[in-house]
């Protein structure tokens, strides 16, 4: 028994030893991002400018003709979540490409003959994206606070919030970093990212709610997962506002989302350096 | 199977049983049977296109064989490529590392990502900047650097974990003479100070003769020539070069051949030092 237990407890502590280094693995590629951003600060600003002109201009102007029923909420209330996922899912979908460039200069190689498992690197570059999602996050916060939304400030919504750019950064830049595996070269995945950027975003609740969708649209756009972080922002953003699927579904969707893609990334990843 | 300590003398570095890679019809590596002794400076002759880096490519894991078997540092590499991928280093022919990033910030990426404990890190990284004479610069972007200093960067990251065998694709593609001297002078004290091995593939002959103590010169995916540079020009005759020998086994001059890939990528390589 004693022997046994002990074969229990080494087995446990070198599971935990393992994912020590997995999470420290996918924290050592994220600092990298974050490292490059407190450099360059230049992106942000320029990523800055087109939710700054949905949110100015697009909401403005439907919020005054009231073409768009949005219940208790104000059309710029409502869009202002889905605008933070709109850029979250922008600046994540073309987030591939880098793999590509790290391809071209050789840092994709060193990374992955490196120790670390595929699927830290890949989980990794995913939360790179998320560093990226998080500034997104709060560029967008002080713009609807500006124009006068009525914002959650609750540690509760704010950490929530959070999860949600997370999740969102992370399955979206995973999706773009599996197209980048299949097509292998810049000028296809440019096309293919523009491709998929645009159905992603209007077949979702981003800008209008489901019930206005005809039938064949809004079954399309339950299977999106962009759907399904725009209804989680929405519940944890805006004061009165809620979600529509229901939190629990929404993180529910994004995590196994999330699950899936990266075990297929894991297995993709290696086939892009060949 | 052999032993498994590197160390112990009795392990070769690398060995090759009938290694073969195919690209479609196309034979990059052909039944290659290789064993390089532990502790050597070991050269990979060949013109672009002779397999060489496709070999590189299989032993440290990033392509998989067609078919045969090899061993690194007593691990196979098909059945145990984490346990390979933890005994070796890799220097990639392109500029690989982050030029975003200081080079203290690159090692420490790579003390990370090959599980050097946090209290050793930043003596070892101290340690190897110093020894590849960096430390004036460690805190600059790595963009600033010249080309001889990033490939010592370079081999200063792929040598922090202590690996047991050191691969180098073409690391002095590009530089000027001052700069490959220093690189060489840097293999030498990596195999007295470390005992390091290191394999390393070339198409300057001048290189390998004053760094190697053995080479083979591959020709069309067959290893056609192997043994000391001192031997092989003594079987040639008494004035021959090592030009001459690679001339005389592959019946062509260096210029022969190379992929468009193959050729982008060394002319890259060359932009980007300038």
């Amino acid at each position: 028994m004693t022997s046994l237990a002990r074969g229990g407890r080494r087995i446990a502590s070198a599971s935990a030893a393992s994912t020590g280094w997995f999470i420290s693995d996918v924290a050592a590629i994220a600092e990298v991002e974050v490292l490059k951003l407190r450099r360059d600060w230049t992106e942000l600003l320029t990523r800055a400018v087109q939710p700054t002109l949905w949110l100015l201009v697009f909401g403005q102007v439907f919020g005054r003709i009231r073409a768009i029923p949005t219940g208790s909420v104000s059309y710029l209330e409502f869009l202002a979540p889905g605008i933070l996922a709109q850029s979250v899912l922008f600046t994540a979908i073309f987030y591939g490409i880098a793999i590509i460039w790290e391809r071209d200069l050789g840092i994709l190689q060193k990374l992955l003959v490196s120790p670390a498992s595929r699927g830290a690197l890949v989980l990794g570059k995913a939360a790179s994206a998320s560093v990226r999602g998080f500034s997104q996050t709060i560029i967008i916060y002080v713009l609807a606070a500006v124009l006068g939304v009525r914002l959650r400030f609750d540690v509760g919504a704010l950490l929530g919030v959070s999860f949600a750019v997370f999740l969102g950064s992370a399955v979206f830049s995973t999706l773009s970093l599996i197209v980048a595996c299949l097509v292998k070269t810049r000028e296809r995945f440019m096309g293919i990212g523009q491709v998929l950027t645009m159905p992603l975003f209007f077949a979702s609740n981003a800008i209008y709610p489901l019930d206005l969708m005809p039938s064949w649209l809004q079954a399309v756009s339950r299977a999106n997962p962009l759907s399904y972080l725009v209804d989680a922002l929405r519940g944890l953003m805006i004061a009165g506002s809620h979600a529509t699927f229901g939190l629990p579904l929404d993180f529910a969707v994004e995590i196994s989302a999330l699950v899936l893609l990266v075990t297929l990334a894991a297995k993709l990843y290696p086939t892009v350096a060949r | 199977m052999s032993t498994r300590s590197p160390q112990n003398g009795l392990t070769p570095a690398v060995r090759t049983w009938r290694l073969t890679r195919k690209f479609g019809e196309l034979v990059a590596v052909d039944n290659l049977d290789l064993t390089i002794e532990a502790g050597l400076i070991f050269g990979l002759l060949g013109s672009n296109g002779a397999g060489k880096s496709t070999t590189i490519r299989m032993l440290i894991t990033l392509l998989p064989p067609t078919s045969g078997s090899a061993e690194v540092s007593g691990f196979d590499i098909r059945r145990e490529p984490r346990e390979v991928r933890r005994h070796i280093g890799y220097v990639p022919q392109m500029l690989s590392a982050d030029a975003a990033l200081t080079g203290r910030e690159n090692l420490r990426l790579s003390a990370k990502l090959y599980g050097i404990a946090r209290s050793q890190r930043a003596a070892r990284i101290e340690q190897a900047l110093t020894f590849m004479g960096l430390v004036d610069v460690a805190d600059a972007v790595v963009r600033e650097y010249s080309g001889g200093m990033i490939r010592r960067l370079e081999i200063a990251q792929s040598m922090l974990h202590r690996p047991a065998v050191l691969f180098l694709d073409e690391p002095t593609v590009g530089l000027d003479p001052v700069a490959r001297h220093a690189v060489w002078d840097h293999l030498r004290e990596l195999t007295g100070e470390f005992h390091t091995t290191v394999l390393l593939t070339t198409h300057d002959m001048e290189e390998a003769d004053a760094l190697c103590a053995t080479v083979a010169i591959m020709h069309e995916g067959l290893v056609v020539a192997s043994g000391a540079p001192s031997q092989l020009k003594a079987k040639l005759g008494p004035d021959a070069k090592l030009d001459d020998v690679f001339v005389h086994w592959t019946g062509r001059a260096l210029e022969h051949g190379g992929a468009y890939r193959d050729v982008a990528r060394a002319r890259r390589t060359a932009h980007r030092l300038g």
